[in-house]
């Protein structure tokens, strides 16, 4: 009826997020292998408005194709009230119950999904950085 | 089969920006969380339908299944002129940028 609205409203909150992250990120991170000797080798790490706009895209790909499917399915109009479950009490109330359950699950589930990427992401650039560290030392 | 349609693009759009990585410069990545976006809001769909029909859901009519592929492929297309207006737009080769001064200068 109107789940995608939920993730759509997350997709807009993230977006300003992405926005106020990336004001305040004014060069890359840096990342300085400990390598024993003293210098470091520098290393490029993704920063968080990067890392943020996975979820970005994830949220506003997902709500406009799923804002597609409802178009196609009679339950987004081009007209007043736009969604049609709206025009009624008794489909409202359904559809407020759809986007409370449905709709919540998907922003849910989306969010989940991207800290799963963070946790992998960020075990790869340590991983990254060991062996950097440990070449470095060989060498 | 629209949760289907989706999952197989993301999965062929996730191997062709293996394939070009790190290069990233048709933007393929945006395609990715495009399709994965809608992929996993979809699977909670199908999860509530499940809840809701039960073994209904593994047995739908033909006709539905072929309009919930129409719908699919309808909304795969949808994704890929998505992409193609964002790669335009940015233009990470600067093409469309080289085309319209060209223009410009004659």
């Amino acid at each position: 009826m109107a789940c995608f609205l939920v993730p759509a409203a997350e997709a807009i909150a993230v977006t300003v997020a992405t926005q106020i992250a990336k004001s305040k990120e004014k060069e890359p991170q840096p990342l300085k292998p400990e390598t024993g000797s003293g210098d470091c080798g520098m290393e490029n790490k993704i920063p968080f408005s990067g890392k943020i706009k996975w979820l970005t895209n994830l949220l506003w790909g997902g709500s406009a194709l799923l804002a597609f499917e409802h178009v196609w399915h009679g339950e987004v109009t081009p007209w007043f009230p736009f969604l049609t479950a709206a025009g009624n009490p008794s489909d409202a109330l359904a559809m407020l119950r759809e986007m409370s359950t449905a709709g919540v699950a998907m922003a849910l589930l989306v969010t989940a999904f991207w800290a799963g990427m963070l946790i992998v992401s960020g075990v790869m650039e340590k991983r990254a950085l060991k062996t950097r560290a440990a070449a470095k030392q060989e060498g | 089969m629209t949760l289907l349609t989706a999952v197989f693009a993301a999965i062929v759009c996730t191997v062709i920006w293996y394939r070009n990585a790190p290069n990233n410069e048709m933007k393929v990545g945006v395609l990715c969380f495009m399709y994965w976006g809608a992929s996993l809001m979809w699977l909670v769909d199908a999860i509530f339908a499940y809840a809701e029909l039960r073994d209904e859901f593994f047995t739908p009519a033909p006709a539905d299944m072929l309009n919930d592929l129409y719908l699919g492929l309808s909304v795969v297309a949808l994704g890929l002129i998505i992409w193609l207006v964002i790669l335009l737009i940015k233009d990470p080769k600067g093409v469309v940028a080289a085309a319209l001064s060209k223009k410009k200068q004659a």
